[in-house]
């Protein structure tokens, strides 16, 4: 029975059968034919108030659900609005799907109206893209589009469709696996790693005396949490979880020495530091990470696990390179080592290590001074009483800043996916727009954000989304009237110069303006007020909340590494730098 | 002229022969990803194969600017790429096509029209005061034509860029060589 459909039908059908439930976005000039088929569709839309935030929406939808997020533009100005959020998910390895429209394809190369080079802008920062030329191609296309974007190393893709190939009439086809397959020869993601690295790679976990597991966001998106925990156990090997791994292992897990990196604790870094063996687990040796590379864990051997091959040897060359899916790999690699112990194989003693490790953790907790009596809220004060309220799963959203390494710092990661940031790209305003996206993914949680004053600043007005589509998050200002991070820089790297970083102490007033977005706002000053506050918001489950949280400006983030600084040479709290010693 | 050679006195060059699908944009992905992740290239060439779904780009790299091991790995992450052949000079056959206009009174004309017999080229056009000849051969071939071309005053000068496909194996199916599958990536 052939069905004749206009392209837009097709797009909205081929979106439904891809079983995507909501989408994210703002209608215009040439999408406008595919948002009248979506008034009969079964797919929410939510209707965001600027381009950027339907793209961080369909990006924290997909943290917190594994699915693709989806997000529909018009063409021109709205395309260019969603390059940040589509860069921010390649970097993350976020599937996302992003659809443009484009002007109609006998105006294309024209300088029409609202006509941009889409597929050409946003080349480098897709997975893949395609312009879609006929209407007959929509149901392929959207299929490829979402089997890229999902499959292998995760990522955005973009469809861009003129408008005349939304008008046009085609014949309804739905692709099956094997066409889908077929069409794309080039595109064989290696799911399964090599049995015989994987062996080597039991032998050399067996035989370290003093190894770590240095885990990525990799195992998250290969869901990989449950044997990651399992081969952990059994070898008694101490784990970091990077930015983008938190809550890939549990925080309390006696194990756990939390993230490694810049602003990562003492333990972690130093642990890798000195480690005889780094088990890299979807990480990708990034340079907020390593540190100065050439003096990062001289004394490594290195096996990496990474389902994309070009992450092997990138910036590190490992002894052990595996590609594969995390979760088969350990699998099968706890097979392997399994095997080995039965054959009477012996594990190395990793008792002296994890002695060592445990006196750095003893000896090093994360720390801060805490206010004096009427002096300003310490920002990592506002997190403890935000984590110890927290009804248990809530999932934690955040910035990028001082903000974002607190979260991370003093949150308490359990579970996998309640943690949402920009870890690679590093994007001011993320929070909000994702917050309201990991909210809509997963209604049955509590949502904090936890945002700076900056970085709400530039994406606050997605609250209007969140109040007109009923969607309760909760967002923390941590308020220090600055740029906060870089202002620490501007303090310690140039001789406290302070240029461009101060917003303002009294504008904008945010609890006004949380209120006149539908919001409540509440604003905390004094350290007796915080935990009320807190409560108040946890308790409000009909609107967004607000919570104006006015923190010391003058507060850094310890540890740190400076930047192109060795590991070696990391930062610590000042109450800790008598200790220095035992790092050693 | 010899720096235009890929196996002269510098030897950081490497050629990669890269099947893609034949769609619209594919080379401009793989010149932006060039371009992107910083390597060099050297020459390019791009031309639909005897299948008409596909292409072969074959691609003189500079290694200077990056190990070949990346750039083979960052290339096959496209989707359009089906396949990528390192091509060991000792182990593939390599063709270059040079078009080249060189000044030529009436005197000089002869010399010159021996020349390029000499190499094997051909007289292409002839002019009062000019000839333009074209050769096809190995790049060394072509740097030894240019130098030699060099005394009477080079015009213009257009080279194609390296192009190049493996050896055949005596053992090797034409069928083998020629198939698209075997991307493990």
């Amino acid at each position: 029975m052939k069905e004749t459909l206009t392209g837009a039908q097709a797009l909205i059908r081929a979106l439904e059968h891809e079983n995507v439930e909501v989408m994210f976005g703002l209608p215009g000039g040439c999408i406008l034919p595919a948002y009248d088929p979506l008034i009969e569709s079964k797919i929410r839309h939510i209707l965001v108030r600027h381009e950027q935030g339907a793209g961080h929406m369909a990006e924290g939808y997909a943290h917190v659900t594994g699915r693709p997020g989806v997000a529909m533009v018009t063409s021109g100005p709205a395309a260019t609005n969603l390059v940040t959020p589509l860069c921010d998910a390649y970097m993350d390895s976020i599937p996302m799907v992003g659809i443009t429209g484009q002007v109609p394809t006998a105006a294309i190369g024209t300088d029409a109206f609202q006509e941009c080079d889409t597929v050409g802008i946003t080349r480098s920062i897709t997975k893949h893209n395609e312009l879609v030329m006929s209407a007959q191609d929509l149901p392929m296309v959207v299929r490829q589009a979402f089997h890229i974007a999902t499959t292998g190393r995760p990522g955005p893709t973009l469809i861009d469709i003129p408008k005349d190939v939304l008008q046009n009439e085609m014949t309804w086809y739905w692709p099956s696996d094997d066409e889908v397959l077929d069409s794309l020869p080039g595109y064989r993601p290696n799911v399964k790693g090599h049995t015989k690295m994987i062996k080597e790679a039991a032998r050399l976990i067996l035989a370290a005396r003093q190894p770590i597991l240095y885990v990525g966001g990799g195992v998250l998106k290969a869901r990989a949490a449950a044997v990651l925990r399992e081969l952990a156990e059994l070898t008694q090997i101490p784990v970091v979880t990077t930015l983008m791994a938190r809550g890939a292992f549990p925080d309390s897990h006696p194990l756990c020495l939390g993230m490694p990196g810049m602003h990562g604790t003492a333990t972690a870094i130093t642990a890798m530091q000195k480690s005889d063996l780094l088990i890299a687990l979807g990480s990708r040796f990034d340079d907020r990470v390593t540190g100065k590379v050439s003096a990062f864990a001289p004394d490594a051997k290195i096996i990496h696990v990474d389902i994309d091959p070009a992450e092997q040897g990138k910036v590190r060359r490992p002894d052990v390179p595996i590609v594969g899916d995390c979760r088969l790999v350990i699998e099968e690699m706890l097979k392997a080592i399994k095997e080995l112990l039965q054959s009477g194989e012996q594990q190395a003693d990793v008792g002296p290590w994890r002695s060592r490790v445990s006196g750095w953790r003893e000896q090093f907790p994360l720390a801060y001074d805490q206010s004096e009596p009427g002096a300003a809220l310490k920002p990592q004060f506002c997190l403890e009483k935000l984590r110890d309220g927290a009804p248990e799963g809530t999932i934690v959203v955040s910035g990028v800043g001082q903000h974002q390494m607190w979260t991370s710092q003093y949150w308490n990661f359990e579970e996998p996916y309640t943690w949402v940031n920009s870890g690679g790209l590093g994007t001011m305003g993320f929070a909000v727009p994702a917050a309201i996206g990991a909210k809509v993914g997963r209604p049955d949680k509590t949502v904090w954000a936890v945002d700076g004053d900056g970085c709400f600043q530039m994406t606050a007005q997605e609250l209007v989304t969140a109040s007109l589509e009923r969607i309760p998050v909760k967002i923390g200002i941590l308020n220090n009237s600055y740029l906060g991070m870089v202002r620490q820089w501007q303090e310690m790297f140039y001789d406290e110069r302070y240029s461009e970083v101060n917003l303002s102490g009294t504008l904008p007033d945010f609890v006004k303006w949380a209120e006149s977005m539908g919001c409540v706002g509440i604003r905390v000053e004094d350290p007796q007020e915080a935990e009320a506050a807190i409560d108040k918001a946890n308790s409000i489950n009909d609107r967004p909340v607000v919570v104006d949280f006015r923190v010391a400006e003058d507060e850094k983030v310890f540890p740190m590494v400076p930047a192109g600084k060795s590991n070696d040479d990391i930062l610590l709290h000042h109450s800790q730098n008598a200790r220095r010693e035992f790092l050693k | 002229m010899s720096g235009n050679n890929p196996y002269g006195q510098d030897s950081q060059h490497h050629v990669l022969s890269v099947l893609v699908q034949n769609r619209p944009g594919v080379l401009a992905r793989v010149s932006a990803l060039f371009a992107r992740r910083g390597y060099n290239i050297f020459s390019l060439a791009v031309a639909p194969t005897e299948q008409a779904d596909y292409s072969r780009i074959t691609i003189v790299v500079d290694l200077a600017s990056a190990p070949l091991e990346q750039m083979t790995k960052q290339l096959f992450k496209l989707i359009d790429v089906v396949r990528i052949s390192e091509l060991d000079p000792r182990h593939s056959v390599e063709r270059e096509l040079i078009m080249v206009t060189v000044k030529a009174t009436a005197e000089q004309r002869g010399q010159i029209v021996e020349l390029t017999n000499i190499f094997e080229g051909k007289i292409l056009s002839v002019g009062v005061d000019a000839i333009t000849v074209s050769l096809d051969g190995s790049p060394s071939n072509i740097d030894d034509f240019m130098t030699a071309l060099n005394q009477y005053g080079i015009v213009e000068s257009q080279r194609t860029g390296l192009v190049a496909l493996p050896k055949l194996d005596r053992a090797a199916t034409a069928s083998a060589a020629k198939s698209p599958k075997g991307k493990a990536s």
